[in-house]
């Protein structure tokens, strides 16, 4: 790892300098038949924060945020968005609420355009008489001004997903929720398939969209770009929390021991002359 | 090991200069994507050759042009429904067993029960309907194949119209509904034929043929030609210009991702089941007022072809791709070279080898596309 970063922090600029609970979970259960996914996790995510999910493969990460954006129902748990207790049935629900996500599998399809594939489920209308139409023209620019901002030009808003490199799939994936995304940012492992200028790119948005006001979560399992960009950071280890930690508390060390189950990577990297 | 990336407060580089990959989509390529390309170079191919072959057979005369122009305007009917339900990712096996199911609605209590006409077409519609939200709601539920489930609901919606028909009639084939529906607005509505003072004007200036009592050989443009007209105008629309149409396109492309970002699926799915119904009941509706009789073996292998044409216009068997006009285009060809093959008077078992031959082909041409879109290999 040659890319360390750190990020020259400023306070975040906040509208009204108070920092908001925007989401609120109390032990979050989830099980699938007899699969315990989650075995009861609380996490509070703040206005004006980024809130670093961190596990090992398996560890629940991904099944923790497909409750809070809607796409699964808990098995037991208390849900409260701005202090409201919620019960989404599915991501419309979620979307309503402006949580916006960025799945792991990215939620697009191929065969559809880029445009197509930026505006789905929320697509914009346009009446000519009682009828209402998909704006297309919009839709394309906006979708076309999205990406630019991300960094990534494309060439033609109609050309279709499937045709894009992982990388660029990422970025429309990402530019989507976060031109949607009201008040939480969700987003699960979005520089896995990134070059350099892309993450970094990326973290830089992540650290823009925190200045607006707006709670992010933030799934990797690069715990330097948690660290720097991270205010927060919540350790899961089999669907339980290791703990919750601020970045006062915590050293980037300290930090990468919790997420390996404390000692063994210190031990593999020893091994490995101190690469890891 | 420590660089840094200094964080601009508001700014992110935009970058400005034109990527020079452009030229690489050119039209022509987006030409080439066009779901429907396919469908319509097949149309061209199929007037040429028959324009030649048929030349001399009245296949061209105004009469010739309604025998393939109807033929044609069935299949639009249910092959739009069929486009839409496919490119939303499923299959309707009923719509045949429909079409006979819904014609029997129409003519058994209207001629049995003395049930008034438009009440008994209205009910069609609603039983039609309500059936097809149950195809629907069973396949959205198990998440099992549509193919399944709908050859199941062919096969009961079939045994169901024989045996019910039998049960109140007696019979398989009920006519005589002339009768009641004459001057009845639904008869209009099905079976009438427009401007017919247009083309009586038509035949007296010899602009079309008349026949030996002077009428013109055609006497009107059918309302089964409107309502093909006019559910493909709405399909396409639907598909290509709302955001419903977006949903079709995201529930066919994949249901999960589609799911995950807010779209109805389920309710998408269960609409175009409807929708399949609706066009059967037209069909069937259109049929029943024409001959004033139904029989509980009509639309025997429709549903069949009704797949056939939206397969030629380049509808995708995995669903998320295909469109309207290129089912048209599709009922267009099975139109022409069915009729086109009994006016040039070659045996009729050639329109079914044509039509295997045409489907592979067609198959093989989309999975092609589906290639060059998706950039799979
Ligand atoms: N739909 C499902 N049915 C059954 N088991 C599931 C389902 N989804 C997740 N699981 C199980 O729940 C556990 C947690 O999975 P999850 O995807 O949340 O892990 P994760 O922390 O996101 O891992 P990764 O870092 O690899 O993405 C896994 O053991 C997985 O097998
Ligand atoms: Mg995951």
């Amino acid at each position: 790892m040659t890319m360390s970063i750190e990020i020259t922090q400023e306070p975040p600029t906040h509208e009204d300098g108070e920092a908001r609970l925007l989401i609120e979970v109390h032990d979050l259960v989830k099980h699938f038949g007899p699969v315990v996914a989650l075995a009861g996790v609380s996490l509070d995510i703040q206005s004006s924060e980024v809130h670093c999910l961190l596990g090992d493969n398996g560890a629940g990460k991904s099944t923790l945020i497909k409750m809070l954006s809607g796409v699964h129902i808990p098995t037991k748990g208390d849900f409260f968005v701005d202090g409201k207790p919620v019960n989404f049935t599915s991501p419309r629900d979620a979307l309503d609420a402006g949580i916006a996500t960025v799945f792991q599998d990215l939620a697009m399809v191929p065969l559809l355009s880029i445009t197509r594939n930026f505006f789905m489920g929320r697509e914009p209308t346009r009446k000519i008489g009682p009828f209402s139409f998909m704006d297309m023209d919009f839709a394309n620019h906006v979708a076309r001004e999205e990406m630019r901002k991300i960094g990534i030009d494309i060439r033609d808003p109609q050309q279709a997903v499937g045709t894009l490199s992982g990388g660029e799939r990422q970025c429309v994936a990402i530019a989507r929720a976060v031109h949607f995304g009201a008040k939480v940012l969700i987003l699960d492992e979005p520089t896995s398939a990134l070059g350099v200028a892309q993450t970094s790119m990326v973290l830089k948005y992540i650290h823009r969209v925190r200045a607006k006001g707006i709670g992010v979560i933030f799934i990797t399992h690069n715990v330097r770009h948690a660290y720097a960009v991270g205010d927060r950071f919540t350790v899961l280890n089999r669907g339980r929390t290791l703990g919750t930690f601020s970045k006062q508390e915590i050293t980037l060390e300290e930090l990468q021991t919790k997420m390996a189950g404390d000692k063994e990577l210190q031990d593999l990297s020893d091994e490995l002359g101190g690469t890891v | 090991m420590k660089k840094q990336i200094n964080i601009p407060p508001t700014a992110v580089p935009v970058i400005d200069e034109v990527d020079e990959r452009v030229s690489r989509f050119s039209m022509s390529r987006r030409l080439l994507s066009r779901p429907d390309l396919g469908a319509f170079a097949g149309v061209v191919l199929v007037f040429l050759f028959f324009g030649i072959t048929a030349s001399g057979t009245g296949m061209f005369a105004s009469d010739g042009v309604l025998t393939w122009l109807t033929v044609t305007a069935q299949l639009m009917i249910i092959g739009t429904g069929a486009a839409l339900l496919m490119v939303g990712g499923e299959f309707d096996l009923s719509v045949g067993s429909m079409i006979g199911f819904t014609g029997m609605m129409i003519a058994i209590p209207t001629t049995y029960f003395h049930v008034p006409i438009g009440l008994s077409v209205i009910m069609a519609f609603v039983v039609a309907m309500g059936i097809g939200a149950l195809n629907g709601y069973i396949i959205v539920r198990t998440r099992l194949p549509s193919f399944i489930v709908t050859l199941a609901s062919l096969f009961m919606l079939r045994g169901l119209t024989i045996a019910l028909s039998i049960v109140f009639t007696n019979r398989t084939i009920v006519s005589g509904l002339k009768e009641y529906s004459d001057d009845s607005i639904v008869s209009w509505l099905f079976s009438a034929e427009l401007f017919p003072g247009f083309f009586q004007w038509l035949a007296e200036n010899d602009i079309i043929q008349s026949l030996p009592n002077g009428a013109p050989s055609v006497s009107g443009i059918p309302m089964l030609i409107v309502w093909a007209v006019v559910i493909a105008v709405i399909g396409h629309i639907v598909l290509m210009k709302t955001q419903v149409g977006n949903w079709i396109f995201a529930s066919g492309g994949d249901a999960n991702a589609a799911r995950n970002v807010g779209v109805p699926v389920s309710a998408v799915k269960i609409s175009l089941f409807m929708t399949t119904a609706f066009c059967a009941t037209v069909y069937s509706a259109c049929q029943v007022f024409e001959f004033g009789s139904a029989a509980a073996d009509r639309g025997l292998l429709k549903e069949f072809e009704a797949i056939i044409a939206a397969v030629i216009g380049g509808c995708l068997l995995t669903g998320g791709y295909g469109s309207v006009i290129g089912a048209c285009l599709g009922a267009l060809i099975f139109g022409v070279v069915q009729m086109g093959i009994l006016f040039t008077g070659a045996p009729n078992d050639w329109f079914q080898v044509f039509l295997g031959a045409m489907l592979l082909g067609a198959v093989i041409f989309n999975s092609s596309i589906r290639k060059r879109v998706t950039g799979e290999h």
